[in-house]
């Protein structure tokens, strides 16, 4: 074999597990998509391209509050991002760049909290919300989920902070500035591409939950689109209507989507850019 | 505008001690440089005058008023950085008002003060770029324009111009030399460059392992180097080092000595008051002089500068000559002899 056909066969080969992988990443969203279209009577019929039929999508919000669930899904991951930013950058700040005691032993509890399975910590979790009142309302899931989106959000933004340069706080320091300025006005605007990083995915990780949402919520006006999405049922017990399932589906993909699109740069150079340069 | 005094500074990084003792006086509008090799903690030094670090021991006086528990706008410094630390998302301008902004300057005040120093430094029509437009010798400018804006009574420099390459280097020495004339503050400059160091300063301190070696005008230090530390780090290229015995009958002051002498007052192939034999080694002609390298059979071989092209085959034998008026005797411990002790 000449070395040209071997190359060729290699870039064959290279296309091939490319098509292979992007099949796997997103047949079953398309598998979704195609099947939200489909009246119910249709379903388990193989049928590539169906005809757009928005019929399911009418049914998802007539027949329960998906518009306020989505509401509430919003409300809860916004909170959780502006809450794990804010604090994660400040505990950043401490754990990146003041010298004391425990620093980090502190850093590494933080992570070691991660570890815990949430099924570990429900019990206990359970027992606090009731305790603040917080039993089927909102903010008990805001607080729930810091305890995830927080330890990966000080981790990335202490590595962050880390590797800005020392003279560029000096000099501020010299130039008259207090601490706080120096996290908002210096570092913050510095630290975009980290933010919107970890921002991005603490918002999925509490668009996403199921397990605290299922157990703090009661009535469907509270709940968030993943419980929500597992609690449609049928007209009878003996029937899932997988229609309205998948439509409800695609409609809460869609915004993750967007948002990972229009950020998708942003998320590169975050992941890759370790220093910034003066 | 300041005179700034430090009595017995010491600073410890826990248990390593890297500032041992420092007492200084430096007078009001002074060019103070320090100098020394990598690590002698010269940068130290100038973060403690800066109140970036806090003293472990002694005090720290601007006119008189110990400063010790003063955070750096408190002292009223202002600080280049060697990496000139810009901020890298505000603009020239942003740069240059960040500190007074902080200060709450009025306005139009704060706004004459950025264009002046603009004006001074030739940035006028840079203030809109952002750092990372800019070349190194204008950010270099900018630093220091930020510098100027606060108006400090003191200036620090930590090796401004290292990053620099070595024509632009001499440019920026010769405008900080302007700008030292021109501004009436109190200057203190961090160098291992000894060009820099001989050329601004109005006093030398020549550090070594955290303790000052000596201080003085560069031509004091030169001619007159307090032991073998400084008159070895004070010249290029170095000292000379070439070991000594008295003469019998002499009354022997000091066991061991060394005598030093410069290569620039060594003469090749004349014998002088006395004379050494040895082996050319090396030439390196550098245009208006050379240095030549006669091995004698010590660990170091002896440089020699002549002026203009020294024609010397290598491995040739060659006569030295080193001129008594030139040379200088150092004891066991290093420290200088004074000259009467020739007797
Ligand atoms: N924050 C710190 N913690 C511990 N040790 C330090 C710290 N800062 C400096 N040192 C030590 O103090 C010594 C002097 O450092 P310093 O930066 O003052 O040297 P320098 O003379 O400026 O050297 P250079 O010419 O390389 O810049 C070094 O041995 C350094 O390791
Ligand atoms: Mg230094």
């Amino acid at each position: 074999m000449s070395r040209r056909t071997r190359r060729r066969l290699g870039r064959v080969g290279f296309y091939l597990l490319m098509a292979l992988i992007v099949l796997y990443a997103v047949f079953p969203f398309y598998w979704a998509i195609v099947s939200s279209f489909k009246p119910g009577s249709e379903m388990f019929r193989i049928d590539f391209f169906p005809p757009p039929n928005l019929a399911n999508y009418y049914a998802v919000f007539a027949e329960q509050p998906f518009g306020r669930n989505i509401l509430n899904s919003l409300i809860v991951a916004s909170a959780v991002v502006v809450l794990s930013l804010a604090l994660g950058l400040l505990a950043a700040f401490a754990l990146g760049r003041i010298r004391f005691r425990g620093r980090s032993l502190l850093l590494f509890t933080i992570l070691g909290v991660s570890m815990f399975p949430q099924v570990a910590v429900l019990s206990g979790m359970f027992e606090l919300v009731r305790a603040l009142g917080l039993y089927n309302r909102l903010p008990s899931l805001v607080l729930s989920y810091l305890i995830f989106t927080l330890p990966f959000t000080v981790w990335v933004l202490t590595t962050f902070i880390r590797a800005l340069p020392k003279e560029l706080e000096e000099a501020a320091i010299v130039d008259g500035a207090k601490p706080f300025t120096i996290v908002t006005r210096v570092f913050l605007p510095l630290l975009g591409p980290a933010l919107i990083t970890t921002g991005l995915l603490a918002f999925i990780a509490a668009w996403n939950e199921f397990l605290f949402a299922l157990t703090f919520t009661l009535s469907g006006e509270q709940r968030t689109v993943p419980v929500a999405i597992a609690l449609i049922s049928g007209a009878s017990a003996y029937e899932l209507p997988w229609g309205n399932i998948m439509a409800a589906s695609v409609v809460v993909t869609v915004p993750l989507i967007v948002l990972v699109l229009i950020f998708q740069r942003r998320i590169v150079s975050g992941l890759t850019a370790g220093a910034v340069k003066g | 505008m300041a005179r700034i005094e430090l009595a017995g500074v010491g600073k410890r990084f826990g248990s390593v001690e890297t500032i041992r003792d420092v007492n200084l006086d430096l007078h009001d509008r002074e060019f103070v440089v320090f100098v020394g090799p990598s690590g002698c903690g010269k940068s130290t030094l100038l973060r403690l005058v800066a109140g970036l670090e806090d003293v472990s021991a002694g005090e720290i006086r601007f006119d008189g008023e110990v400063v010790n528990e003063l955070t750096p706008p408190e002292r009223g410094i202002a600080m280049v950085f060697q990496s000139y630390a810009l901020y890298p998302h505000m603009s020239v301008y942003e740069n240059m008002m960040f500190g007074l902004k902080l200060a709450k300057t009025d306005r139009a005040a704060a706004e004459r003060r950025v264009r002046e120093a603009a004006r001074i430094l030739q940035l006028d029509r840079l203030l809109d770029r952002k750092p990372r437009e800019l070349s190194g010798g204008q950010r270099q400018r900018v630093a220091i324009g930020r510098a100027i804006t606060r108006d400090p009574r003191v200036f620090l420099f930590d090796e401004p111009l290292s990053n620099l390459d070595a024509a632009l280097r001499v440019q920026m020495r010769i405008e900080i030399a302007k700008l030292h004339r021109r501004l009436d503050a109190t200057m203190i400059y961090v160098t291992h460059d000894q060009v820099e160091a001989m050329t601004l300063a109005d006093r030398i301190v020549v550090l070594d392992a955290g303790e000052v070696r000596q201080v003085g005008t560069p031509i004091e230090l030169y001619q007159h180097p307090a032991n073998r530390f400084v008159a070895g780090f004070i010249g290029s290229p170095k000292m000379n080092f070439l070991p000594a015995t008295y003469p019998k009958g002499i009354a022997i002051p000091h066991e061991a000595v060394e005598v030093g002498v410069r290569p620039e007052h060594l003469r090749l192939g004349e014998p002088a008051d006395a004379s050494v034999e040895g082996r050319v080694l090396a030439v390196e002609r550098l245009g208006a002089e050379s240095w030549v390298y006669v091995d004698l059979g010590l660990d170091d071989p002896l440089v020699v500068k002549h002026a203009g092209m020294a024609d010397l085959p290598p491995e040739g034998a060659v006569t030295v000559g080193l001129p008594a008026e030139a040379c200088y005797l150092f004891d066991g411990q290093g420290r200088s002899l004074p000259r009467a002790a020739f007797g």
